[in-house]
């Protein structure tokens, strides 16, 4: 089970590239997993090309919630907004590496749900988002 | 080790009667269940009394005249006297079968919401129950337009009994709490605010989910009118559990769900209810669930209920003595001389998912997160804990293997 904690999951929690606030910023989005209390938002500033300039996230959770979201916001520097539009389950999935079970998929899962929602402008996240197509 | 630690060697057989605790969890991993306050494992007898009921004597109750029917009806309502006995209710209609304590306090609530309680009145419970002791008072007061108050809890874990003098001169209608926290472990003292409720008037209902199944407990000692309890927490099965209330208050109250078993006549446009207990009773009941639950009892009185908290004292003695000498873990709750089996703590820098997530690898099982009572949570401004509990199977070397494994969170995370 220590597999879980791989190093990269334990380094990008320890040292994460991305976390903090941007102020202003083009987009932002903050929802919680109400299973344990986790709390986190993510900010966005795109080019003119709608390409994603800079990102960063804010808030508090287990491990594999930070550790996601700081992988998450690396893989998108530079894409389109219509490709993170694309992403799902499986390229966070990819990002960190491990298998897990339904418990703490929903933690992985909890920055690409709010990714999501910020860029597609809706007024909530659910749990659809990060289904495949 | 602590120096007046008597370990009772007896206790280490009964680890052989819980057929689970001999599982692995992981490959050469086995067991280390520490989360006895969300369930219990559940020893042999239990799962065999439940096992024959199946077997030999599967029937509906009340009804059928055959001798399956009235087997069955025997043993259904001879659980209910050994429920009786164990909390020295004064008879056996006293006791009324739910589905857990969530249920009990629900009905409860329904039913004091159509009796008792009328709008604008007082119902005091206190910042550390449960969420089924206190979303049930809120629905309740949405409609009925109650006001809710609190027994406030001090910063190590104690009910502050000054707050609750200072609500009881307000008049509450109703006082409603828990009798042992699932949090921090804190044995509430039960009498004296039982004693207070009743010389200011007041109905009270204590919650014994935790209490119950870890310490004696006798209804008519506490003086209270309502409990609680669930038999899951207490080596029964899931899916029963208790309201016990005195008899002259539950014979007031008007019935919950209506249905069969509840009714003495049905017309078209009306019904006259059955007796107690089965006015509280409607459908067709959790019958061998009654018995396994029955067959716990059995097992637990023969065990002793004061060597049993006897034992989880020491557990938790030893337990909080060397959780406190690991770096940066914070104990929620009172001295261990205070309280039952139940640890919560939390780790500075660590997710409570994290440190479950890490002990499970060592087939630790521990709660994580807010154990169903968020504003107790808020009120130490902490999002989540960790929580271990312990029954009467758990050892000493459980502890060690805890201790251990947490050595390690502290390690990967340092
Ligand atoms: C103090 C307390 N009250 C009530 C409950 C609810 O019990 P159940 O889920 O069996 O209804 C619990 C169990 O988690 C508890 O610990």
């Amino acid at each position: 089970m220590d597999d879980l904690y791989r190093d990269v999951i334990v380094e990008h929690f320890k040292n994460p590239g991305y976390k903090g606030i941007l102020d202003p910023h083009d987009i932002s989005f903050e929802d919680e997993n109400p299973l344990c209390g986790d709390h986190l938002r993510i900010d966005l500033r795109v080019d003119e090309n709608n390409k994603v300039k800079e990102a960063a996230f804010s808030g508090h959770g287990c491990a594999i919630s930070q550790a996601s979201a700081d992988l998450l916001l690396e893989s998108i520097i530079g894409k389109s907004l219509d490709e993170v539009k694309k992403y799902t389950k499986n390229d966070v999935l990819e990002l960190i590496g491990i298998e897990l079970g339904p418990v703490r998929l929903k933690c992985a899962l909890l920055s690409l749900k709010i990714l999501k929602a910020g860029v597609y402008g809706l007024g909530e996240a659910s749990d659809d988002l990060v289904e495949e197509e | 080790m602590t120096t007046d630690f008597k370990p009772d060697y007896s206790f280490e057989s009964i680890r052989e009667e819980f057929p689970i605790l001999k599982r692995e969890v992981h490959p050469g991993v086995p067991l280390t269940y520490l989360d006895s306050a969300a369930t219990s494992q559940k020893p042999i007898h239990v799962i065999e009394a439940m096992d024959h009921y199946y077997r030999n004597t599967n029937a509906n109750i009340h009804r059928g005249v055959h001798m399956l029917a009235e087997e069955a009806t025997f043993s259904y309502e001879q659980a209910r006297e050994k429920v009786a006995r164990f909390i020295g209710a004064n008879k056996p209609k006293e006791v009324i079968f739910t589905r857990n304590t969530t249920e009990s306090i629900n009905l409860l609530a329904y039913t004091l919401g159509r009796s008792l309680l009328k709008p604008g009145d007082l119902v005091v419970l206190t910042e550390m129950e449960h969420h089924s002791n206190l979303v049930p008072w809120q629905m309740l007061a949405q409609v009925l337009n109650l006001r809710l108050e609190f027994i406030r809890i001090t910063d190590d874990g104690m009910l502050d009994l000054d707050s609750y003098d200072q609500l009881l001169k307000q008049n509450p209608k109703l006082v409603s709490f828990t009798q042992m926290s699932n949090v921090l472990g804190t044995i509430n003292p039960a009498q004296e605010i039982i004693k207070k409720a009743k010389e200011n008037g007041a109905v009270t209902i204590v919650d014994g989910a935790q209490s119950v199944p870890h310490i004696p407990v006798n209804v008519k000692q506490l003086g209270a009118d309502f409990m609680a309890f669930s038999a899951h927490k207490m080596l029964g099965p899931l899916g029963i559990g208790v309201l016990w209330g005195r008899e002259e208050l539950l014979e007031e109250l008007p019935p919950f769900l209506g249905g069969g078993d509840m009714i003495k006549k049905v017309y078209l446009r009306s019904f006259t209810y059955n007796d107690l207990p089965h006015k509280f009773e409607a459908g067709t009941p959790a019958v061998a669930e009654a018995i396994g639950f029955g067959a716990a009892i059995d097992y637990l009185s023969s065990t002793g209920m004061d060597r049993i908290a006897i034992h989880e004292q020491n557990l938790i003695k030893y337990a909080i003595d060397e959780l406190q000498k690991i770096d940066g873990l914070h104990i929620l709750g009172p001295d261990a001389s205070l309280r039952g089996g139940v640890a919560s703590f939390t780790l500075d820098g660590i997710h409570p998912h994290d440190v479950a997530q890490i002990l499970d690898g060592d087939g630790i099982a521990v709660r994580a997160g807010h154990h169903c009572a968020m504003p107790l949570h808020d009120r130490y401004n902490i999002p989540a804990s960790t929580r271990a509990s312990f029954y009467l199977y758990n050892t000493i070397n459980d502890i060690d293997v805890l201790i251990k494994s947490l050595k390690r969170v502290v390690k990967i995370f340092g």
